[in-house]
């Protein structure tokens, strides 16, 4: 088991655990908690998210994560993303991760649609020069075209969408996380996005597939791994963990 | 190739390893170091779509304090007949206070917007809280000019006094930050205090020499309520440079002065200290 990160490792975890702490009876009010505190009396259930995981992606794999609902699947990605910091063990990633955000979760309804593609790319840690450098390209992908100056209660919600997906995919990302299918916008506009993310695979991001569609990972993926109540199932090549997962599924 | 080069730079520095965090105190620091453009754009946002849909706009940040002036002086100018030019008093006081229980209120509020954001993406916990206060800052200075019609209109003179207005308001936004960490902290372990921070507000209010004269709170108790509030100090101090015109003695300065930064030290430690956890609780 390699217990230090190589050079070619853009995802590497060491026993990671994710613990929440649930009270065991609902504590509302500060003044509960206080007596409850001094009384020590507080006891918290805690349930594991995920339990003691070990994983190593390198760089460019294309990688699939299956499992049940509840499996802890978008645990592991808010933890690789940085959202969560694990209860235990180290998060180790190299290069920028795509955002897990919905799309155009940062918009303002008031401000216009330019305003808001610099208020959205800010929150994905891009800086002005580089939103500036972008930004032509953000508005010709995102179909907007007259409307850029127009606040954004005026958009469709379509509009909305294509805006959030033009600004979140505008930059490469090292590491791409692909949760779920795509489902933004119309037909047409659905193609430019799978072309778009087909290219960043091409370029040599890294890809962690989220995924219900067995048949998906098993096409696209070459390693996979089954998380299974917070822990790994199984951990290999993508058709022997999608057939495992079959086999173990109530027919 | 320099392009290239500038990005495999980037990629080769850019890696997140839980195993060597520096203090999260500090660490939050260098982060939101990093993302200033987004703090840039957070002020932008809250000061622009705050007025965008309002006729008069900005200069309802203006209005308001006068509003609150005019019927703080038709109601209570018989009251305290002795007090000297109660309207610039009044106006004195209801501008710290608007900038303070206003920008620590909406930085609370912005946290449990921020928190939507702070489930999805990384960004630093602080920004939204920071940027609130940075913006109501902006609030503060616009809220300056009416200060000034009513200095001209009831014949105030502006001394060179004045002058220290930056410092002031460098300790006014500490203070006001400080307060604003420590609340959206709690606010996020305990949502009932977003209720009962305007009922502390409401008393922190009457506590401080805002509307009623300085001297009836030295009256109670030998004025003991005044010198164990923080904001009293703050308050004073504006009213010193700007209303009374001369350059406080020293004294003032380090009590105004320790009060504001440790206020802002204790916010900003016990809130990076539970930043890690906002995300299992929000």
């Amino acid at each position: 088991m390699i217990r230090e990160p190589q050079f070619d490792t853009a995802i590497f975890l060491n026993n990671i655990s994710v613990r929440y702490r649930i009270p065991t009876e609902a504590i509302q009010t500060f003044k509960e908690y206080m007596i409850k505190l001094v009384k020590r009396e507080i006891d918290h259930k805690s349930f594991s998210a995920l339990k003691e995981i070990d994983l190593d992606v390198k760089r460019g794999e294309i990688f699939g994560i299956i499992g049940r609902n509840g499996a802890g699947k978008s645990t592991l990605m808010k933890v690789i993303s940085r959202v969560l910091i694990p209860t235990d063990g180290r998060v180790w990633v190299k290069g920028h991760v795509s955002p897990l955000l919905q799309l155009g979760a940062g918009f303002h309804p008031e401000l216009t649609g330019r305003e808001n593609i610099f208020l959205n790319a800010t929150l994905l840690g891009h800086s002005h020069e580089e939103i500036e450098n972008k930004l032509d390209e953000i508005i010709e992908f995102a179909e907007i075209g007259s409307f850029m100056e127009a606040p954004l209660r005026t958009y469709s919600s379509g509009m909305q969408s294509r805006l959030g997906f033009a600004v979140a995919t505008a930059w490469q990302p090292d590491i791409l996380i692909l949760d779920e299918v795509l489902s933004v916008g119309d037909a047409a506009f659905q193609k430019k996005c799978i072309h778009r993310m087909g290219r960043f695979r091409d370029s040599g991001a890294t890809v962690l597939m989220v995924s219900h569609s067995i048949d998906q990972v098993r096409e696209i993926c070459e390693r996979a791994l089954w998380l299974n109540k917070g822990q790994i199932e199984s951990l290999g090549s993508a058709d022997d963990v999608c057939s495992m997962y079959l086999n173990a599924m109530p027919s | 190739m320099a392009v290239n080069h500038t990005t495999l730079k980037e990629f080769m520095t850019t890696i997140y390893d839980s195993a060597k965090r520096k203090h999260p105190a500090i660490e939050e620091l260098v982060s939101l170091w990093k993302y200033r453009d987004l703090i840039y754009q957070l002020v932008r946002r809250d000061i622009v779509a705050r007025y965008k849909r309002s006729v008069l706009g900005v200069a309802w940040t203006m209005l308001n304090p006068l509003g609150t002036m005019l019927i703080m002086v038709v109601v209570f100018s018989r009251v305290f007949r002795g007090t000297e030019n109660y309207a610039a008093y009044v106006l004195t006081g209801i501008i710290c206070w608007t900038m303070f229980s206003q920008s620590t209120s909406m930085a609370m509020n912005s946290m449990v917007w921020g928190s939507q954001l702070i489930k999805q993406i990384y960004v630093p916990r602080s920004s939204f809280v920071v940027s609130t206060i940075m913006a109501s800052m902006v609030n503060f200075v616009l809220s300056l000019l009416p200060l000034f019609l009513i200095f001209a209109i009831t014949g105030v003179q502006l001394k060179p006094s004045a002058l220290l207005l930056p410092v002031y308001m460098l300790l006014l936004f500490s203070f006001s930050l400080g307060v604003a960490l420590l609340i959206s902290t709690l606010a996020v372990f305990f949502p009932d205090i977003a209720d009962l921070y305007p009922v502390i507000l409401t008393a922190w209010m009457y506590l401080t020499p805002i509307i009623m004269p300085l001297e009836f709170y030295r009256e109670i108790l030998d004025g003991i309520l005044l010198y164990i509030n923080p904001f009293y100090y703050i308050v004073n101090l504006f009213r010193i440079l700007m209303l009374e015109g001369f350059v406080p003695h020293f004294q003032t300065w380090v009590a105004t002065a320790v009060s504001s930064f440790g206020v802002l030290l204790i916010g900003w430690i016990f809130f990076c200290l539970k930043a890690d956890e906002f995300a299992y609780h929000i």
